[in-house]
């Protein structure tokens, strides 16, 4: 760093911004939107001079829409929760079904384990409507179509092999003999497991849960096909805003703002360990 | 003889068994250490001496075969019932703890008061040189200290058996030279039974009562340093312990003029008294004809009269001359304790005494004779 030249300098700085500018610009954009009518987004050319309006965020909150057309009942709220329950509840059952898995992983090589590791990654890889079609007629079937156990199971497609994965490279970055000197100074199996090799991962699987909490909380299209109105995360409610009387720009731009408010937060307050998980995870996996 | 401490029964262990990459890393491992003793695993990579310490402390299971320690059967036991303390080879510390923590966690399990853990604690960090990093935590310590201090998490224990798994690996050569002394000191003042893994017979010879060599998972011999060097059990053990390394030949033995002859490559012959070999060993050799002679580089004379030679090198390194040098159609190596002044090409004259000639079958290796008398 020390012997980079002025230039260097100066370049490295023009570079940063503008890609600091190409990422943030969409996020700076849409919380102006929100905070306007939708005659003052849909002028032409748009300015950033408005009047800011709170009229969007009150709407979203009070769950009414005033329209020219006339009222108009909106779930916001109630997708907002199903959103926080969905995400919080499909991240705690991968990291319970997850963490010990990738454990076992780690530390058992034993016959075919490569292959089941494998697998559940390629979950990742098949397009999700592949497997969407003949879920939702087995759900129907089944009762599980439009419930929370439902999808939670569903979401476990994007949360458990980025766990397993994630994690499985913290757990064999430990040195083995670590936990070995704990059990011979008289521990058992499952105290080494909670004490020396959970603590130590501790940062790993972190990350691999914040990650594994972005993914749900913005998966689309698992929601849409197998949730009815009322079990619907925002990412699919925030559909109810094209109104037959046109698009509510302004509270879509809210709802986006408030919807990716939790992440965004999450994102910030973590990115340390996010960074250090997915260069790991990805590394050693 | 003391009591048996632990008691290694036809142990056998066998990775991947039932496929085709199956390994037999241990074969019928038979070894008995005393109490109060200190023994040392010795052998090259691969040769099963850690695979045998990791069954012992239970971090691999037992393929075929019985662990007994201090009477008890353990080879069933989880490792933390079995009443062994074990040092490691790498990096084995507790990273969100200090050093002190780290190896006062030892002593936990013997709930024994504050005040005495510490005392214990600092004592084993004087033997260790550690006293002056005991609060620091293991990331921020080099290696060589690490490894002491999980050495010393190992000793600070009071266990049916000790496992040292490399302990100085990592250790600069004279803090490796001066721990050897005190360890053992430690080792043998509190009666501790203790089983080195290693692959510096150095650090075998300095710190054992007795050293197991094993070679291919088969234990080759297992005998005190003396012993296994002035009369190895095989060819292997003969060639391993000692450095440089014993000099081998092929000869064929016979009795010419009233002369008890081995007649090695190059015609060059090695004429004995035949009195200098008991009759019966004469007559087995004869019978054998071929055999193979081990030689080693300390008992390599060097005599006008003796059988001819060319000088390949000659180094003085500082308190002893190696000279290599072509013989009989292979080379030999000689060791002197004087500085000699020789250059590449010179004839020497090469004499071994019969008392240190080693024989060996040439077919399996095993020893037949070390100097005169039967093996």
């Amino acid at each position: 760093m020390e012997h980079t030249s002025a230039l260097e300098r100066v370049l490295r700085g023009a570079a940063l911004s503008a890609v600091v500018l190409f990422f943030m610009f969409p996020i700076f954009w849409i919380v102006l939107m929100s905070f306007q009518t939708n005659e003052t987004i849909l002028r032409s050319p748009p300015s950033m001079v408005f009047e800011p309006t709170l009229s969007n965020y009150v709407a979203l909150i009070t769950g009414r829409l005033e329209t020219q057309a006339g009222s108009l009942d909106i779930d916001f709220m109630r997708n907002l929760m199903n959103s926080v329950i969905l995400s919080v509840s499909s991240v705690a059952l991968a990291l319970v079904l997850g963490v010990p898995a990738a454990y076992a992983f780690a530390r058992h090589k034993f016959r075919g384990s490569e292959d089941i590791a494998f697998t559940l990654l390629s979950f990742r890889f098949a397009p999700p409507l592949l497997v969407l079609l003949p879920l939702t007629l087995y759900f129907q079937q089944i009762g599980l179509a439009d419930t929370y156990v439902g999808l939670v199971w569903v979401y476990q497609l994007i949360c458990l092999p980025l766990i397993l994965w994630i994690v499985r490279g913290y757990f064999e970055d430990i040195s083995p003999d670590v936990e070995h000197a704990y059990r011979i100074a008289g521990h058992g199996w499952g105290a080494t497991f909670m004490k020396i090799a959970l603590p130590l991962a501790g940062p790993g699987i972190a990350a691999a849960g914040l990650l594994a909490f972005i993914f749900a909380w913005n998966n689309f299209i698992f929601a849409l096909v197998l949730a009815s109105a009322d079990k619907q995360p925002v990412t699919v409610g925030a559909l109810a805003f094209v109104t037959a009387s046109g698009i509510q720009y302004g509270q879509i731009a809210a709802a986006v703002v408030l919807s990716i408010a939790p992440t965004l937060a999450l994102a910030l307050y973590a990115q340390r360990y996010l960074v250090e998980g997915l260069s790991l995870g990805a590394v050693k996996g | 003889m003391s009591d048996t401490a632990l008691d290694l029964q036809a142990v056998n262990k066998i990775y991947n068994p039932r496929s085709r990459q199956a390994v037999h890393a241990v074969r019928d491992l038979d070894l008995k250490v005393d109490a109060g003793e200190i023994v040392a695993l010795l052998g090259s990579s691969g040769c099963g001496k850690t695979s045998t310490l990791r069954m012992i402390a239970g971090f691999e299971a037992v393929t075929s075969g019985a662990i007994v320690l201090a009477g008890r059967p353990i080879h069933t036991l989880a490792p933390a019932r079995r009443r062994v303390a074990m040092a490691f080879e790498g990096y084995s510390l507790y990273p969100p703890l200090t050093v002190r923590e780290n190896i006062a966690f030892a002593l936990k399990s013997e709930r024994i008061d504050q005040t005495e853990a510490t005392a214990r604690v600092d004592e084993i960090a004087r033997l260790l040189d550690i006293t002056s990093i005991l609060d620091r935590y293991p990331s921020s310590i080099s290696g060589g200290q690490q490894q002491r201090a999980g050495l010393g998490r190992a000793l600070i224990r009071k266990a049916d058996l000790h496992l040292l798994d490399e302990p100085m690996g990592q250790l600069e050569p004279q803090l490796r030279a001066h721990l050897r002394g005190r360890i053992k000191h430690f080792i043998k003042e509190r009666g501790l039974t203790a089983i080195l893994v290693t692959h510096d017979q150095t650090e075998a010879n300095a710190l054992a009562d007795r050293i197991a060599v094993m070679e291919d998972g088969e234990l080759q011999q297992f005998d005190t340093p003396d012993v296994l060097r002035q009369r190895p059990a095989n060819l292997f053990t003969g060639t391993f312990i000692g450095e440089p390394p014993m000099n081998v030949f092929d000869a064929d033995a016979a009795e010419e003029d009233a002369r008890f002859v081995f007649r090695l490559g190059d015609g060059v012959r090695l004429a004995y008294d035949p009195g200098a070999f008991r009759p019966d060993l004469r007559e087995t050799i004869l019978a054998r004809g071929r055999v193979t002679l081990g030689v080693r580089p300390h008992s390599v004379r060097i005599a006008d009269d003796g059988a001819e030679a060319t000088v390949d090198a000659s180094q003085w390194l500082g308190d002893q001359t190696h000279i290599a040098a072509r013989f009989a159609g292979t080379s030999i190596v000689s060791v002197r304790h004087d500085r000699m002044r020789l250059e590449r090409g010179d004839t020497i004259g090469v004499r071994v005494a019969p008392e240190d000639l080693h024989l060996f079958d040439t077919a399996t290796g095993a020893a037949i004779s070390h100097g005169g008398a039967p093996a």
